[in-house]
Parts: C-alpha cells; structure tokens; sequence
C-alpha cells in the first residue's frame, strides 16, 4: 500500500499532477476524515428528518386546528426558501441568540457547534418534505383494505404494522428517494458554515497544497460517484418494490 | 425504414391499465398515491423539489420586514441612530443592484442551460447507440453533481480571461458563476426534453411513420410541437429553482444580492438591522419567482393531459 502511495509522489514529480491526498497522509486522512463527515451528516439528516417527518404527519392528524396550522407554516416556510438561507437563518440569527458556555480553556463557546446548526438546519428541510409524503403514503391505503385486515382478525397495530406501514412505505419510495438524493447533494452546503465534510476539506487541502485542479476535479468525480451510486441503488430497491398493478 | 425511439426500461411517469398485473383492474390504492408518484416524477425531471408560492407568502414576508424594522427602532430608541427602515432605504440601490446580478445571472445561465440542454436531450433519443449513451452520461453526471460543487468548479477551473491572439476575451467572476450555473439546467433541460419525448404515446409515431413522414419530419412536424407543451411547466420550474439558487453565487464571491447585504449590514455594524434586511433580500426574490410559481400552476392545469 506504501508503494502505491509512494507511486503518487513520483507520478507528481514526473507529470506535476499533484495528488496530495493520495501520497500525504495527513492530506489523506483529512479527505477521509471529510468523506466521512459528509456520509455521517447525510445519514443522521435522514434519520431525523425521517422522524420529523412521522412525527409532523401524525400531527397534522390531530384535531387541533392550532397544531395543524402550525405544522403547515412550518412546511410552507421549509419548502419555499433555499436551503442556504435557512442554514444562515439558524446559524447567524438564532445561534446568536441562545446563550454560550465556558469550555476547558475559559473561552465563552456557543451551546450548539457549526456541525449540530448544519444538522438541525438540513433536518428541518428534509423533514418539510418528509411530512407530506408520509400524509399521503398513509392516505393512500383504502379504509376497505384496512377493513378486510380487520375481519381477518388483526388488531388495530398488526393493521398498521403489517397493511398499512409496507402498503405506505412503497408509495412513498420514489419520493422519499428524490429527497434522500436532494439532501446528500445539499450537504455542501454546510461547507459555508464551515463544517468539515468533504467540500470544506478539499478546500483546506487546496489553500495548503496549491493544487486546485485536481482537488476540484477529484471532488466532482467523487461527488457524482457518491451521488449516481446512491441513485442506482434506490432505483433498484424501488423497481423491486414496485407494487404490482401500481406504476 | 423509420425506427421508433428507444422506450425506456422504465417510464417515470403514472402509468395506465396497461401495465396492471393480475386479473383485476380495480383501484388497489387511493387517489393519493398517484398524487405522490406523479409529483416524484415531476420532481425527477426538474431536478430538485418545486416551489409553492402562495400570495400570503409575500405579506407574510412584507409584514415581517416592516415589524422587524419597527423592532430596530424600538431598541435604538434614544440613541442617535437612523431608523432601521430609512437604514434600509439608503441601501435599497446597492441592494436591487444586486438582485439585477441575481436576474442577469440567472436569465444568462437559464439560456445557455436550454440551449446546449435541447442539444442533448435530443441526442438523448438518438438512433445511434453510442451517441445515445454518451448524451445520457454527460446529461447524468452534471444532473447528480451538486451546484455549489459545479460552481466552485467553474470559479477556480476557468481563467479570468481567454487570449484568442487577436483578441482577449475578459471573463470576471459573474460570468463563471453563469456558466457554473448553467451546467446543471444543461442536464435538467435535457432529461426535461428527453422525458417530453418519451412520454408521448406511440401511437404518434406509428401514425407518423404510416403516413411516410421521414425520422426528422415526424420529429420537428409531430413530435416536439407536442412535447412544448409539456416542457414548459417543468422548464419554468426549473427557471424558479435556478434564480433560488443563484444566491449561491455569494459563497465564491460574486457581488450580488446575498453578498451586498453582507456588506451593507458589515458597514452599518448594527446586529438588529440584520432581520430586516435579509427578509427584504427574501421578498425581492418572492416578487420576482412568485408571478413564475402561479405561471406553471396555472399551464400545468391548462396543458393537463391524460394519456
């Protein structure tokens, strides 16, 4: 593996393409340490935004018309102004509001870090989404299905557990795709708070390094990997639960 | 003999009877499934979810500009301070300057986008195997790269100018930003023109080629006066998205209206004017994209078409 490394150093030295992230391990590991970052946000963002999105949905059902106006502003505000003016929104105006503590050091220190505001900003615009999907996922199971699983004698859970949730969940898929592969792509975004994901990284590596050229071109491809990846595996899940009869 | 476009493997769009499985043609789910999967597949072929401006949006926005001034002033009070609002008067110029960067940014990246994009989508449903296939990496590579990662490809890549021999070609931040920009809507544009073609029925190829109408005939005659129906609502979409996402633009450096607030407000160093400038930043944007969210609305319902 050092050899390969070391290949890269003699590879600059002979063309002068400088991949510094493949022969320099503090460059490499920072990469890695990026990538990493970038994967880490998308999943905790999906998972919250998941949350956000059941949780919004089951309030919508709710009978009161407070919460349910409420829930509808949220969505209204989340899915209509671009994503970078919210993060700012969370970042500057109300991160500059809440109250700070003292670290180790005696520094006054924000409660909440760059990475927790990328995360609660990026969640609560996923989430926007994921809440109309999910309504209309549950919506879309006919009261007769649920009636014919009641006369089979299933209980009340068992109907949602096993009719309604996988009846939902596959009608759901393609949109909760679209808003998986929106979110990983929006994560860049979290590099003008300067959290350190891949983006951000790469930057540090090219204002150190001086080599912009590759760090760009490497960071498109891995990017577009990254992306048409995750793509073709959701297409494919989605084609094998394609339910039969339906789209 | 005439070929037919290649038929995808798998259409984005609802899809009729035809494809039921079974013996049974009755309505497995409600309503609001097909909803769901005609809206997933709008958003596909836009390329990023669509907006939903409503009136009360804007007097939203404009109300909370003007509380949040009022507020300013509330807290300046007896200090020797401009008013919050005449604050914002005095750099309303600077500002709108740049939200005409925001337009000319996004109307110059939105016709290069479309023009290159036609190209390709229509290389897209080629006859030739490899011309096909080439369009269809090109067009998904740049649709799943991430904008901001384009731009910064764009910023850092191209020179700041282009020595012809005779002539030099200046080429300042703004129009990098554009041709950053532009890259994607190329590949939106493309699979928009692609997924217009496709989702017109065969039958209008048939017809076509039974009445001796050549290739290029029942392209041009029959088959794209067609689809501009059905480009448009997306296409326009795609316009609303784009200018959203022009304030990008601020991130590398462009002096337009995100970046000119930052300014303005640095100037000023007056913590509370901070809401009331960025929410007027957000109502100029509202003023503008709102007219073009009732625009589509309104085509999507008029060119509605059931297949």
């Amino acid at each position: 593996m050092e050899a390969f490394y070391e290949w890269f150093r003699v590879f600059y030295q002979d063309t002068g393409i400088n991949l510094t992230f493949i022969y320099d391990s503090y460059d490499r590991n920072r990469l890695i340490d990026g990538f990493w970052m970038t994967v880490w946000l998308s999943v905790i963002c999906l998972v919250l935004s998941m949350v956000i999105g059941v949780i919004g949905a089951w309030v919508q059902g709710a009978r009161s018309k407070t919460l349910r106006w409420l829930v509808a502003a949220y969505i209204e505000f989340f899915r209509n102004t671009p994503p970078l003016v919210q993060l700012y929104f969370f970042y500057f105006a109300i991160g500059s509001i809440l109250p700070t503590t003292e670290n180790r050091f005696g520094f006054q220190e924000p409660i909440l870090d760059n990475f927790a505001w990328a995360v609660i900003s990026l969640s609560f615009f996923a989430g926007a989404f994921n809440v109309e999907i999910f309504r209309s996922g549950v919506e879309a199971v006919p009261e007769s299905t649920k009636e014919a699983a009641e006369a089979l004698g299933y209980t009340r859970l068992q109907i949602y557990l096993w009719i309604v949730l996988p009846l939902a969940f596959r009608v759901c898929l393609p949109s909760l795709n679209n808003n998986l592969v929106n979110l990983v792509k929006t994560t860049t975004l979290a590099y003008a708070i300067a959290v350190p994901e891949m983006l951000y990284e790469a930057n540090q590596i090219w204002s150190d390094s001086v080599n912009v050229p590759e760090m760009m071109t490497f960071l498109l491809v891995a990017y577009v990997f990254l992306v048409g990846v995750l793509v073709w595996a959701m297409n494919r899940w989605e084609r094998t639960l394609r339910l039969p009869g339906f789209g | 003999m005439m070929k037919r476009p290649p038929l995808p493997q798998k259409s984005t769009g609802p899809q009729k009877s035809t494809r039921l499985q079974g013996t049974t043609d009755l309505p497995v789910l409600l309503p609001a499934a097909a909803r769901l999967q005609a809206g997933a597949a709008r958003e596909r072929l836009t390329g990023g979810p669509l907006l939903r401006l409503k009136a009360r949006h804007g007097l939203w926005l404009a109300g909370f500009c003007l509380l949040s001034a009022g507020l300013a002033q509330a807290q300046a009070d007896g200090e020797m301070k401009r008013s919050a609002l005449a604050a914002l008067v005095d750099w309303m110029p600077v500002l709108l300057q740049g939200f005409l960067f925001n337009i000319l940014i996004s109307f110059m990246a939105m016709a290069f986008g479309t023009l290159i994009g036609a190209v390709l989508g229509l290389l897209q449903i080629s006859l030739l195997p490899p011309v096909r296939f080439g369009s269809w990496f090109v067009t998904q590579f740049f649709r799943n790269a991430p904008w901001l990662v384009l731009l910064f490809f764009c910023m850092f890549l191209l020179p700041f100018e282009f020595d012809l021999g005779f002539v030099v070609i200046p080429f300042p931040d703004w129009v990098k930003a554009t041709i950053g920009l532009a890259l994607p809507v190329m590949a939106n544009v493309s699979e928009i023109v692609r997924g217009a073609v496709i989702s017109l029925p065969s039958g209008q190829w048939e017809a076509a080629e039974s009445l001796a109408f050549s290739r290029r005939q029942t392209l041009w005659e029959i088959i794209l006066p067609q689809c501009v129906k059905r480009m448009l609502p997306p296409w326009m979409n795609l316009y609303a998205i784009l200018t959203m996402a022009t304030v990008l633009a601020s991130i590398v450096g462009v002096s337009e209206m995100m970046t000119q607030a930052g300014r303005a407000l640095a100037a000023e160093n007056r913590p509370e004017l901070l809401i009331p400038f960025y929410s007027f930043v957000l109502l100029c944007f509202f003023a503008y994209c709102y007219p073009i969210a009732v625009a589509t609305r309104r085509l999507e319902r008029r060119y509605h078409v059931k297949l």
